[in-house]
């Protein structure tokens, strides 16, 4: 059952990386198995649920759907390389802060969405995040959380004060 | 009691919103998942799976398949032939079918290879001979097909079990009331759908020692059932339970995927790792079962009720996993919400030829939940009684015991409801607003964990060990599981509450048999209730030890001695103390190491009678939903904009963990009410439909709907700081609350879930045409029920035991049998 490798170049989280893997393999096992970059998940290898979401050249793709081989000399990034050195990414914290992770499983694909979404609209509506969003499926928060981490990471990105809702902690009085 | 920022008075952690102590591991992909372990020479292994419902296995042959270059070992059902299962009265599962299959997708063999894509290849290689038997396809055909039997042991035929209960004389409670109404409902089954698929990993030392991980909710009862399958020591086997990528309940049986990696890494001494695909994950299961149910409930002019018959058939798919218990949930919290004097409930589950039903979420109550809060709708409506006004009327009262000797302590459904009535706007828009909108209200209780242990036993429930160290380092061993809910913070929270520490100074280690006292699993809502009453008779213990010699050194009474920001300090006079590190090197030099245990058991139940331990809980959570629905007529579409809801949690720990628990809960409730259900072709295949991500509909971002949370603390002296559950109850009174909008809305009943367009579109057509605008089940089978057991409620002079129906036996072997979950 052996085949001759393939062997690309790429960038990853601004890393360059050579790798050699079998060629059939799809991006997500490249990460997770050649790269050892598990923080990516999956959910399904279908193409269902987004949670194995990674950007490839700034732009959201599901890694499960993707061929390794297509990716020579692209740029992915995946939630291993979204904190700015030792401090969380302004979507981590928000996250963090706000128990939009529960589980956790689908978070990065989340996360990397979320990124995408926010160097396009700086300063989203709910709605454009609930479809830039839609392909991304939680179980465990109802997304309510993620809207907020969001919307939350906005502020922070554009510098703003913000702090998290009193409601979304605590409930409304 | 003030609930939220300010808290209960003194506390500086309980009650304050926070980070959870695992968020920056999961936002920074470092948490590691079961799929995310690797060993070095790891082989991996592929299950195949019956293609046949119902069908003996005549031959089994790998000798192709173990020829394959790559393949390491094959495995049948001839190498693990010690049967197993999660309760005691149901250990009839095999790691792989011996000699029957029992729905699609029950393994037949395994084989290990150093690929994936090698095993995938040598399972086409394995030749399985089938005779194909006749399947049972639904419960109703179950009842009427009493032979071929599914599994050789059952109550009656294809009936697993049958229970029958009676608590006073309904018949009588029926002849005191001004009006009985009997209705029919169904709830289909759905699954969990967590995003992380099953994963498990095995490996074996050469010292016979066998350590498995594995995405597991509950890894002491994976435990036990290795030690069982594989005939090893347990004291040899090590379980650790990965963080779980989401569960609801999904991951609490012992799995067989588990069982054949640990036999394989026996056989070839390589550490062998199993992956499930989405579509085993459905065949896996375990999920609602789908139920109907019969409810007869005699009411007073007043809307009080008299008497209450409840009935319910369970389709239990092709094995007995948590079924029994599910069945008696079916029957057992009718009582906690609104006052039952006289109770009846008959519950039957069935045998069928389709993936195994088991505990989700909220575990066999949303079904007779929305059974109970929609006839209620209607009995309010004939009494023209306002729906909120006729529950809040008949409240249980706290601190009472029920009709089946269920012991109600906090009660805050009445906060619950009014609180949902002013958010929502009830009194101006309920029977007000324009045809198409409309509001409902339903209600709920849940347990916060079973009163009794899966298996019999008289150990506590939960454990915890703390260690101190003199860096001033403390942490917590504890075996429960972190499924996304929080149970790791739990404990943290606790113990720093107590020490005088930020949780983001503790440590917790969890879920590892070999480092951690038991802790029975993530299920049941127990988490918070039970580790945290642990973790907190942990802390007080190390905290006392601290005291004492931290007032030796200060010369002070140890009364005085005070613990916040980590120091250790005389009350009196702030500024005299030491850090919390001196005081732990202050302790360890008079005492030696300093660690402590806790360790927690639920009180006695009150109830004596066969089935009671399904029900008691230490306490009960309870809430209170509006849900506000838009119904295209034309299309039969239900959009529900909005849910308010508040959930009566005793005591919040966390806020933030609170409310995320109770969106969750809502957005299932949501998925569970209008769209997810498991689905199969009824034919001779009986396969199911749709075993994709993409098939099975669940809520996305563009259908959840906005939700209004109000946290209610009524705290209950049994919970850790008067801490109830929520990861379960808040998902109950959604389905019923969305039902009786849709009445609000268009004036047609949809007695099923879910309530897809197609249901609600033929309810309107049928109202248009002057028939009734309902679209349910007509009517409930007739069922060879067994002799009832007849319990006389406390009222009646009842002391729990059962006064008829039982065989005799002695009452410590009937109440405490594993009839638990």
């Amino acid at each position: 059952m052996s085949v001759s490798k393939a062997t690309i170049r790429i960038t990853v989280n601004g890393d360059p990386v050579e790798v050699a893997f079998a060629p059939h393999k799809t991006l997500l096992e490249v990460l997770r198995e050649d790269l050892g970059l598990t923080g990516t998940k999956h959910g399904c290898e279908l193409g269902e649920c987004g949670t194995c979401t990674v950007l490839l050249d700034g732009t959201p793709v599901l890694s499960c759907l993707e061929l390794g081989v297509a990716c020579e000399g692209r740029r992915v990034d995946t939630v291993e390389g979204m904190a700015r050195g030792p401090a969380l990414h302004p979507l981590q914290r928000a996250f963090a802060e706000l128990g939009a992770a529960q589980c956790g499983y689908c978070t990065p694909g989340f996360l990397l969405t979320a990124q995408a979404l926010l160097e396009q609209h700086p300063k989203p509506t709910r709605q454009q995040i609930k479809e830039a969003l839609a392909g991304n499926l939680c179980r465990c928060t109802g997304y309510l959380k993620i809207y907020q981490a969001v919307e939350l990471a906005a502020a922070w990105l554009r510098g703003e004060d913000e702090r998290p809702g009193e409601e979304a902690l605590y409930g409304r009085r | 009691m003030a609930g939220g920022k300010d808290g209960q008075a003194g506390l500086r952690v309980v009650g304050r919103a926070h980070r959870k102590i695992d968020a920056v591991a999961k936002v920074t992909g470092q948490t590691r998942f079961a799929d995310d372990l690797s060993l070095p020479r790891m082989l991996y292994c592929k299950l195949l799976r019956s293609p046949h419902p119902h069908a003996r296995i005549v031959r089994v042959d790998t000798t192709k398949a173990a020829a394959l270059e790559g393949v390491v070992a094959t495995l049948t059902g001839r190498d693990l032939p010690t049967p197993f299962g999660i309760l005691p009265v149901s250990q009839d599962e095999h790691a792989l079918a011996p000699d029957r299959v029992r729905y699609v997708g029950d393994p037949v063999a395994a084989v290990a290879a150093t690929s994936e894509e090698t095993a995938t290849a040598a399972l086409e290689l394995v030749e399985v001979e089938y005779e194909r038997l006749a399947p049972i396809t639904s419960a109703e055909q179950a009842i009427a097909t009493a032979e071929p039997r599914i599994h050789d042991y059952a109550d009656r035929g294809n009936l697993h079990k049958l229970i029958d209960l009676e608590f006073g004389d309904v018949e009588q409670g029926f002849a005191e009331a001004d009006l009985v109404r009997e209705d029919v409902f169904f709830y289909e089954g759905n699954t969990h759908l967590p995003m992380e698929q099953h994963a498990a990993l095995a490996d074996w030392s050469p010292d016979g020692k066998l350590t498995l991980w594995s995405s597991t909710q509950t890894p002491h009862y994976v435990h036990k059932a290795l030690a069982k399958v594989l005939e090893l020591p347990a004291a040899r086997i090590r379980v650790i339970a990965c963080p779980n990528g989401g569960g609801f309940g999904g991951k609490s049986d012992p799995f067989n995927h588990e069982v054949v990696v640990a036999k394989l890494a026996m056989l070839t001494g390589r550490p062998v790792k199993i992956t499930l695909t989405r579509e085993e994950v459905f065949y896996c299961h375990r999920g609602r079962h789908p139920v109907l149910m019969s409810v007869k409930t005699g009411v007073t002019r007043d809307g009080a009720i008299t008497g209450m018959h409840f009935k319910s058939l369970l389709d239990g798919g092709g094995y007995g996993s948590y079924g029994v218990a599910s069945t008696y949930y079916t029957g057992a919290l009718q009582t906690v919400t609104y006052q039952v004097p006289r109770y009846k409930f008959q519950g039957a589950r069935a045998f069928t030829n389709k993936p195994p039903c088991g505990p989700k979420r909220g575990h066999g109550t949303p079904q007779p939940r929305f059974a109970l809060e929609v006839q209620l709708d209607k009995l309010a409506e004939q009494l023209d009684i306002d729906p909120a006004e006729i529950r809040l009327r008949h409240l249980v009262p706290p601190y009472t015991l029920t009709a089946n000797y269920l012991r109600v302590g906090s009660m805050g459904l009445g906060p619950c409801i009014q609180k949902v009535l002013e958010g929502s706007g009830w009194h101006e828009r309920f029977r007000k607003l324009p045809y198409g909108h409309g509001i409902g209200l339903a209600c709920s209780s849940y347990i916060s964990g079973a009163g009794l242990p899966i298996y019999w036993n008289s150990m506590p429930h939960s454990g915890v060990q703390l260690k101190l160290d003199r860096s001033g380092g403390v942490t917590v061993f504890c075996g429960s599981t972190e499924i996304g809910q929080g149970s790791d913070s739990v404990l943290a929270d606790v113990t720093a509450e107590v020490l005088g520490l930020d949780p983001g100074d503790i440590r917790v280690v969890t879920a590892d048999t070999d480092l951690t006292p038991v802790d029975l699993g993530s299920y049941s809502s127990r988490v918070t209730l039970m580790t945290g009453n642990a973790a907190l008779q942990a802390a007080e213990r190390a905290r006392e030890i601290l005291a004492e010699h931290a007032a030796d050194k200060l010369g002070i009474p140890a009364q005085n001695v005070a613990f916040a920001d980590a120091r250790v300090f005389d009350i009196a006079d702030p500024e005299r103390g030491m850090t919390f590190a001196e005081a732990v090197q202050t302790a360890e030099a008079a005492v030696g190491t300093v660690g402590t245990v806790g360790s927690y058991a639920p009180p006695r139940s009150a109830g004596r009678y066969r089935g009671a331990g399904v029900g008691p809980s230490p306490a009960y959570s309870y809430s209170a939903a509006v849900a506000e629905v838009e119904v295209d007529p034309e299309s039969g579409i239900v959009v529900v904009p909005r849910v308010w809801i508040a959930h009566d949690v005793g005591q919040c720990i966390n806020p933030a963990a609170v409310v995320g628990q109770v969106e969750g809960s809502i957005y299932m409730g949501l998925g569970e009410a209008l769209m997810e259900e498991m689905a199969y072709r009824e034919d001779r295949n009986v396969v199911h439909k749709i075993p994709s991500l993409l098939e099975y509909k669940s809520p996305t971002t563009l259908e959840m709907c906005d939700v209004v949370t109000y946290l209610i603390e009524d705290p209950d002296p049994n919970g850790p700081f008067g801490a109830k559950e929520v990861g379960q109850g808040p998902l109950l009174p959604v389905p019923p609350a969305v039902a009786n909008a849709v009445y609000d809305a268009v004036g047609v009943r949809i007695d099923e879930v879910p309530i897809t367009p197609e249901k609600v579109l033929r309810a309107i057509k049928r109202r248009g045409k002057g028939e009734a605008g309902r679209v349910g089940p007509d009517s409930f089978p007739d069922i060879p029920w067994p002799e009832p057991i007849r319990v006389p409620p406390p009222w009646e002079g009842g002391d729990g035991k059962a006064v008829s129906g039982e065989p005799a036996r002695p009452v410590e072997m009937r109440t405490r049998r594993g009839d638990q979950g």
